[in-house]
């Protein structure tokens, strides 16, 4: 095996370039796990967490840009005001070891339809950027993924960043799983709000082959509060309006029967969680 | 691969490192510092916990080559001397051992939460310690000794 260690972002991808067929290894949270089984045996590594430009985040043109390389810890830390939805996640990620280690770049390497940066991220209508020594290309992330742990990213390609803008609302997250640390989501649901241009951002976690937005509930809410004056004037959220919103959530949803948990009962927790999740992002808007 | 990294003070350089090694097997396997304790190799039980570059972290999870070039403690590395810490002394004291394979990894998680938050409270130290399994289930007396070694007593 073939161990490669840039220090810099432009030998990152020329390596890369070189040997498509090197597994990027950032936190190593999910790499090292493979390795140590044998259930992976790359023919290279290429060492990425030692790339200087991937731990960077900055903010541009009302965006923020987060290199693949920062960590869950540091995003609660650095960016918890800016990216509610997402700190609420990284905060649920494994253990202070894991989320020390582990990135979003990671997550979105392993393409995991569990993986808990992706709804927040999603709700935020946030985009990957995508680096070769061919040039770079922004996906927004409801394309990035194509399946289960398969993704658009080309084999010379690395994540270089997620780019987003800083919650324009409330928003919220919700995991479903057998405890509160070091657990894998059964189910999932971020929800974002924005009042200012009257948009509602939405994502599901394990409940479909790839994390993805709930569209026709993102429709339906915006509709009925634009009609009903409610992002000027906000009132507590009707019931129906609850309840239609959590029905059209969970018919976004195809998820399966697995370890985990059934396809009922995800559907059923999914129903649960965006009510409460909605619920708990309209009282933050009312506060304030 | 040749690996240099140095661990607990200490600089050691070791060749023939297989590059899908992880620093734990390079810990225990060619640094002979079987401290750190190998449960799962899969990041669920914190018995290997290290501190890289004062960072606390899997060491299971850690690729040997990642570690090149960097600071690593180890449990064998928290006293002064041959003296044990005042996290060791507090495990101890409070008997917060049982068969004791998790003890290195907690002692570790330990310091590590005591070093950014002298003054956990419970709910802290819950969440500080919840990637370190303990399968004698003696949690209550590891907090006894948390919360000993922060200066709270009970
Ligand atoms: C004990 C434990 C608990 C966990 N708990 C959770 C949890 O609660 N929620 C959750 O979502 N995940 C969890 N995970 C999974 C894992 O921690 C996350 O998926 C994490 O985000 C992976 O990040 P990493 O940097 O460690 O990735 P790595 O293991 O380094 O890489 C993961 C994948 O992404 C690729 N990759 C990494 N960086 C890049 C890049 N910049 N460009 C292209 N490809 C890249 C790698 O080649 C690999 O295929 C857990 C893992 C463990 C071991
Ligand atoms: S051996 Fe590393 S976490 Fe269990
Ligand atoms: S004392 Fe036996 S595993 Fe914790």
């Amino acid at each position: 095996m073939d161990f490669h260690y840039p220090r810099s972002w432009a030998d990152a991808l020329a390596l890369k370039a070189e040997h498509p067929e090197a597994v990027p290894i950032a936190g190593g949270t999910d790499v090292m796990v493979e390795l140590n089984f044998n259930r992976r045996r790359p023919a290279a590594l290429l060492d990425i967490s030692a790339v200087p430009e991937l731990a960077q985040w900055d903010r541009a043109d009302g965006h923020l840009r987060v290199g693949a390389g920062v960590s869950y810890t540091r995003l609660v830390r650095e960016l918890g005001p800016q990216l509610p939805g997402l700190a609420m996640a990284a905060r649920t990620v494994g253990s202070p070891q894991i989320r020390n280690r582990g990135t979003v770049g990671g997550n979105l390497g392993s393409a995991s339809p569990a993986g808990d940066a992706h709804p927040p991220l999603l709700a935020g209508r946030a985009s990957v950027e995508l680096a070769s020594v061919r040039g770079t290309r922004l996906v927004p992330l409801d394309e990035f993924f194509t399946g289960p742990k398969r993704s658009v990213l080309a084999a010379d390609e690395l994540i270089s960043a997620f780019v987003v803008r800083p919650a324009p609302g409330p928003e919220q997250f919700c995991k479903v799983g057998t405890r509160n640390a070091m657990v894998i989501a059964v189910a999932s649901f971020a929800v974002s709000l924005d009042p200012e241009r009257g948009r509602v951002g939405t994502g599901i976690g394990s409940a479909a082959p790839t994390p993805r937005r709930a569209g026709g509930a993102e429709e339906f809410l915006e509709a009925e509060l634009a009609a009903a004056g409610m992002w000027q004037r906000p009132r507590p959220l009707p019931g129906p309006v609850l309840d239609r919103f959590a029905e059209l959530v969970t018919a976004s949803a195809s998820p399966i029967d697995d370890v985990r948990g059934t396809a009922a009962y995800r559907r059923h927790a999914l129903a649960v969680m965006a009510r409460r999740a909605l619920s708990w992002a309209w009282a933050d808007l009312m506060r304030n | 691969m040749q690996i240099r990294l140095n661990v607990n003070g200490v600089p050691y350089e070791t060749d023939d490192v297989w590059e899908g090694e992880s620093l734990l097997y390079v810990l225990r396997e060619r640094l002979g510092l079987w401290g750190s304790k190998n449960a799962c190799e899969q990041g669920e039980c914190g018995s290997c916990s290290v501190l890289l570059d004062g960072e606390l972290v899997c060491s299971c999870l850690v690729a040997a080559g990642q570690a090149h070039g960097r600071q690593v403690v180890t449990v064998e590395g928290l006293g002064d001397d041959g003296r044990m810490s005042a996290v060791q002394e507090a495990f101890v004291a409070a008997g917060a051992v049982q068969c004791g394979f998790c003890t290195p990894g907690l002692v570790v998680a330990t310091e590590d939460l005591l070093r950014h938050n002298p003054a956990p409270s419970d709910l802290e130290i819950r969440e500080a310690l919840a990637g370190n399994l303990c399968r004698c289930t003696g949690y209550e007396k590891v907090l006894d000794a948390v919360r000993a070694a922060a200066g709270m007593g009970r």
